[in-house]
């Protein structure tokens, strides 16, 4: 009983604690113009799918009492059986209203879907996603080779401005999905899906993988970081600079460690270091998350997510690393300076 | 008789089961009992009766597995399930409940009940329908062999490639799926031959096509749909399993082959068949529904049109489950009107409910509720239907709870809900015994709170961003609590099911006797005893309107008919029955039915041999399974003299 009771009062405490809480991956309400007319329209969409509900129900609860029929069936009465007497004028009306609600709400979700299509300007930048099981790599293009660069799982973005993004997949079928800033698009292998994304306002908004995609689906974190323009410029510079060399002899004993254990996976850009099967890994450290956004980026996190991946994210294509002690600290010093 | 009779005018006759002739028929019609009588039957109430308890199973274990994921979900980060088992757990409770349950109970229902219905002796081809049994109990077996080892399928029941091809996927999970679905459309093809020929050449005479239950047209609709949806999911699954054993490449990409294929030949199978899981089961409520409010159904013609509108406009709205995959604005602007436009049948069949309660006197029977909140729930699932039919509206909500929250709506408000409340309404005639009114007021109570706990909220969690099909999740999003609720109520819903079940079992054994027609009901199946005789009708009825045992009660004209239910085509020379012209059911031909026979067991294990050889990849397995079928088949196929037609 004391139990049941417990169970109760926490309940409707985290109840009301959740309903007041973030949903960083609710989009009830949006942060873009790719969002905004979705938005309303769902909206308008929910209201009328609700108010359909209400009055069926009504109507349903007054015809069912309106006029009870015998309460049991024993009842001589019970067997009596009306005439066909009409009816057909409740399928006229309710039909009727029902298509014309249906033509508004068709044609809104016409004028919608052409709205929402292309942004309305050029897009600032274009950002190719290439998902595989179970992250996100990112390039950033621009016209010039020279300040084209890669990254993972966290895209940044300059706020205000449209923003390109081309998706594909190099295994299984993916959906990219920021639900702050707009719709899924599907990533699926062997062609490139075109879809469009902006923030109004700086932040973090996080996105999910949305079509199974194999054992770690759950876990295929990304977050897409809002930045003004001029933030998102430094940002960019930053990352178009080689990593730094390794100062100290703990550093350079770590880039050995890396060469000899991740290198053949692992880019990191001005090392020897080029694999082009995980993450490029040249400015670990600005970035927030381990993992697709399974663990926050904490040297604790970074070295347990190294020597045992497969107790962190069972099934994920990085295998568990054998270091000795003093090899994981110096792979650690190192990794650390990749800012 | 020593020559093949070619004419005969058949004897008319006024019998009872009580009357002397009722013992000849008794004679024709029974099989040889025990064992052998119950591996070689071929009566439609038998197969019927097996179709709906073995789907209760499947029912049954699909509701397990359910049970365990919800369990994992309760809280953010449950380490119940390993990725893996959650996979295998997720796919098999969809295939189970959609494959397994939904359409073989719908089966059950129609196989038990159209001859009753039609006012014939058995359905059309009695063997087929046996055949049509066998090769689903093994189909399903065959399926659940591989969850028992650990290698059930894993990609979902929507198998998307390339996730389910060999390179993504090498163990045998996806193959016995494949195989599996293509075993399995055996048994819905021939089901559905069965119930086309069924309807259009055994109704009693004078049954014209605008006559019959709704629950006909249902099933007459689902048939043809499913005659034309299940080649497209069995090319499917044949070239995907070509793709991972014998090395072709329809959806290998790195030899230009297209992921978009499957999903296209997923989904034109995948839509038409979520239609014909619901129609029937429509059906059930647009006729029990009358007897419940004492009148006859509001615009019987206009709800036997919205069935097959229903039906015909499902198989161009596929791609609804697509619009995220990058088609192009033109085509997603089509399928998503399209797929609105579904609205307006089901509007029609809305309204007809919602005014045949209005305008009759509900008898507050467990049957009637389950019928009349099936209507809401119809509506929640529509409405949400609605809503992802749009397509700016569809990218967010594809792909999250809000579409779990949908379909578990449609297929447990439209069919577990007609399905109860069936049961509960035909119990008497299948059983002969009354079902406790009682217990059944608390199991619809239960079911009906549990289920809208367990299910609403889901909704919630799509709106708040929650993707479907993840074995896990991070506390910190909003999901934790809303997913307890949902487990919860989920098991509540349970409860509800177990209580239903233990009514079912108590009343078995203790129910009051029912009588004829304990309902006041209006159709055929009532007009014989309960349970029925072997053979269902001491004479075939005459049918001269849509309600022919409420003919005397109403004073309107169309509907006064003047059948006659106790004078009739006597037809007791041997198995028989009697076949009618197509629109206005009269009498053409007199139908010599086969008696009951082991061969339509042998040609379903002989499949089964072949598919299991095939699997393992075994050739002599193979090869014995073909010759074997054959075999079968000729011993099927060979003439008969005592089952020529004769005219009359």
């Amino acid at each position: 009983m004391k139990a049941g009771r417990t169970l109760l009062v926490g309940l409707a405490l985290t109840l009301s604690h959740d309903a007041w809480a973030a949903t960083p991956m609710s989009y009830l309400r949006t942060f873009g113009p790719a969002g905004y007319p979705v938005t309303r329209l769902g909206w308008g969409l929910g209201i009328i799918s609700v108010s359909v509900v209400v009055i069926v129900g009504l109507l349903l609860l007054g015809g069912i009492f309106r006029r009870r029929g015998p309460r049991r069936l024993s009842d001589p009465n019970a067997l009596a059986v009306r005439r066909d007497a009409g009816g057909m004028a409740w399928i006229y009306i309710g039909v009727g209203i029902s298509s014309l609600v249906l033509i508004g709400a068709m044609i809104w979700t016409l004028v919608v879907t052409a709205v929402v299509a292309h942004p309305s300007s050029r897009p600032a930048l274009t950002v190719q996603v290439s998902a595989s099981q179970w992250w996100w790599a990112l390039r950033y293009d621009t016209e010039q080779p020279s300040r084209t660069f890669t990254s993972a799982n966290e895209i940044h973005i300059p706020v205000g401005q449209p923003v390109r993004f081309e998706v594909t997949s190099t295994d299984v079928i993916h959906s990219f999905w920021v639900p702050k800033l707009g719709g899924k698009i599907d990533v699926i292998p062997g062609q490139t899906n075109v879809t469009w994304l902006q923030a109004d306002q700086p932040g973090v908004y996080r996105g999910q993988c949305a079509v199974f995609c194999g054992t770690e689906h759950a876990r295929m974190a990304l977050q897409v970081i809002a930045q003004s323009p001029a933030d998102f410029r430094a940002w960019q510079e930053s990352q178009l600079a080689d990593a730094p060399r390794p100062a100290t002899p703990e550093q350079q004993h770590g880039t050995r460690v890396f060469q000899s254990h991740c290198a053949a996976c692992h880019t990191i850009r001005g090392s020897n270091a080029g694999g082009l099967v995980g993450p490029d890994l040249s400015h670990l450290m600005s970035r927030r998350t381990l993992a697709a956004g399974v663990l926050s980026n904490t040297p604790g996190n970074l070295a347990g997510w190294i020597v045992h991946p497969q107790s962190v994210k069972p099934g994920s294509r990085m295998p568990d690393q054998t270091l000795s002690g003093p090899q994981l600290a110096a792979l650690m010093a190192y990794l650390q300076t990749l800012h | 008789m020593t020559r093949t009779e070619t004419h005969r005018a058949p004897v008319i006759a006024q019998a009872t089961d009580a009357s002397p002739s009722s013992d000849t028929l008794r004679k024709n019609w029974e099989g040889p009992g025990g064992w052998r009588g119950w591996l070689s039957t071929v009566d439609h109430k038998e197969i019927g009766k097996r179709y709906l308890l073995t789907a209760f199973v499947f029912l049954l274990i699909g509701g397990l597995e359910a049970a365990v994921m919800r369990a994992q979900l309760a809280t953010p980060d449950g380490h119940l399930l390993s990725a893996e088992q959650y996979a295998q757990l997720f796919t098999m409770h969809g295939v189970t409940m959609i494959f397994l349950y939904a359409l073989p109970v719908l089966s059950g229902f129609s196989n038990y009940l159209w001859p009753l219905l039609l006012g014939s002796r058995d359905m059309a081809f009695p063997r087929l329908n046996a055949f049509s049994y066998w090769v689903f109990l093994f189909a399903g077996i065959f399926l659940y062999a591989s969850f028992v080892m650990g290698k059930a399928p894993d990609d979902g029941w929507f198998n998307y490639v390339p996730y389910a091809s060999r390179e993504f996927n090498p163990g045998p999970n996806i193959d016995v799926y494949a195989l599996g679905m293509v075993l399995l459309g055996v048994s819905t093809t021939v089901g559905s031959i069965n119930f086309i020929v069924t309807l259009f050449r055994t109704r009693a005479p004078g049954m014209s096509i605008n006559r019959v239950p709704i629950l006909v047209w249902g099933t007459l609709t689902a048939s043809v749909g499913n005659l034309f949806a299940v080649p497209a999911v069995s090319l499917a699954f044949l070239m995907l399993w070509m793709d991972r054993q014998l090395g072709t490449h329809f959806f290998d990409v790195s030899a230009g082959g297209q992921p978009l294929l499957w999903q296209h030949l997923f989904w034109m199978f995948g839509h038409p068949w979520v239609y014909a899981i619901v129609l029937p089961a429509m059906g059930i409520v647009s006729d029990g529904l009358p007897t419940f409010c004492r009148r006859p159904l509001v615009g019987y013609t206009a709800v036997a049109l919205a069935t097959v509108t229903t039906m015909v406009l499902g198989f161009g709205v596929w791609a609804h489950h697509m619009f995220a995959t990058g088609l192009p604005v033109m085509s997603l602007s089509y399928f998503s009107a399209s797929s609105m436009v579904i609205v307006i049948p089901s509007a029609v069949a809305v309204f007809a409910w919602i005014a045949t309660i209005w305008t009759g006197r509900p008898v507050f029977t467990t049957a009637f509720l389950y019928f009349s909140s099936f209507v809401l729930l119809f509506v929640i699932g529509g409405v949400s239907g609605f809503m992802t039919a749009s397509v700016p509206v569809d990218l967010e909500l594809t792909h999250t709870y809000f579409v779990v929250a949908h379909l578990h709506y449609v297929l447990i408000g439209i069919n577990v809900f007609p399905v109860v409340g069936g049961i509960y309404y035909w119990f008497p005639k299948i059983t002969g015994r009354m079902m406790s009114e009682r217990l059944g007021k608390w199991s619809f109570w239960i079911m009906f709170i549990g289920f809208n706990v367990g299910f609403f909220p889901m909704h919630i969690l799509g709106l708040a961003g929650m993707p479907r099909r993840v074995y896990t999740y991070p506390s910190g999003l909003g999901w934790g609590s809303w997913n307890m609720v949902a487990t919860l109520g989920s098991y509540l819903f349970a409860i509800g099911i177990a209580m239903f079940l233990v009514n079912v079992w108590i009343s078995l054994k203790r129910g009051k006797a029912a009588g004829r027609n304990p309902w006041g009901a209006p159709s055929l199946e009532w007009s014989t005893s309960s349970p029925p005789p072997v053979y269902n009708f001491a004479v075939i009825p005459n049918v001269a309107s849509r309600y022919p045992l409420w003919e005397g009660y109403m004073d309107d004209d169309e509907d006064t008919g003047g059948s006659t239910i106790h004078e009739g085509l006597l037809l007791d020379h041997g198995r028989e029955t009697i076949g009618t012209t197509m629109l206005d059911a009269e009498p053409a031909v007199i139908l010599k039915m086969p008696g009951d026979t082991y061969t339509p067991l042998l040609l379903a294990l002989a499949l089964t041999l072949l598919f299991v050889g095939l699997l393992a990849q075994a050739w002599w397995a193979v090869g014995a399974g073909v010759l074997l079928t054959l075999l079968a088949t000729i011993t099927w196929l060979w003439p008969q003299r005592k089952l020529s037609q004769i005219e009359r």
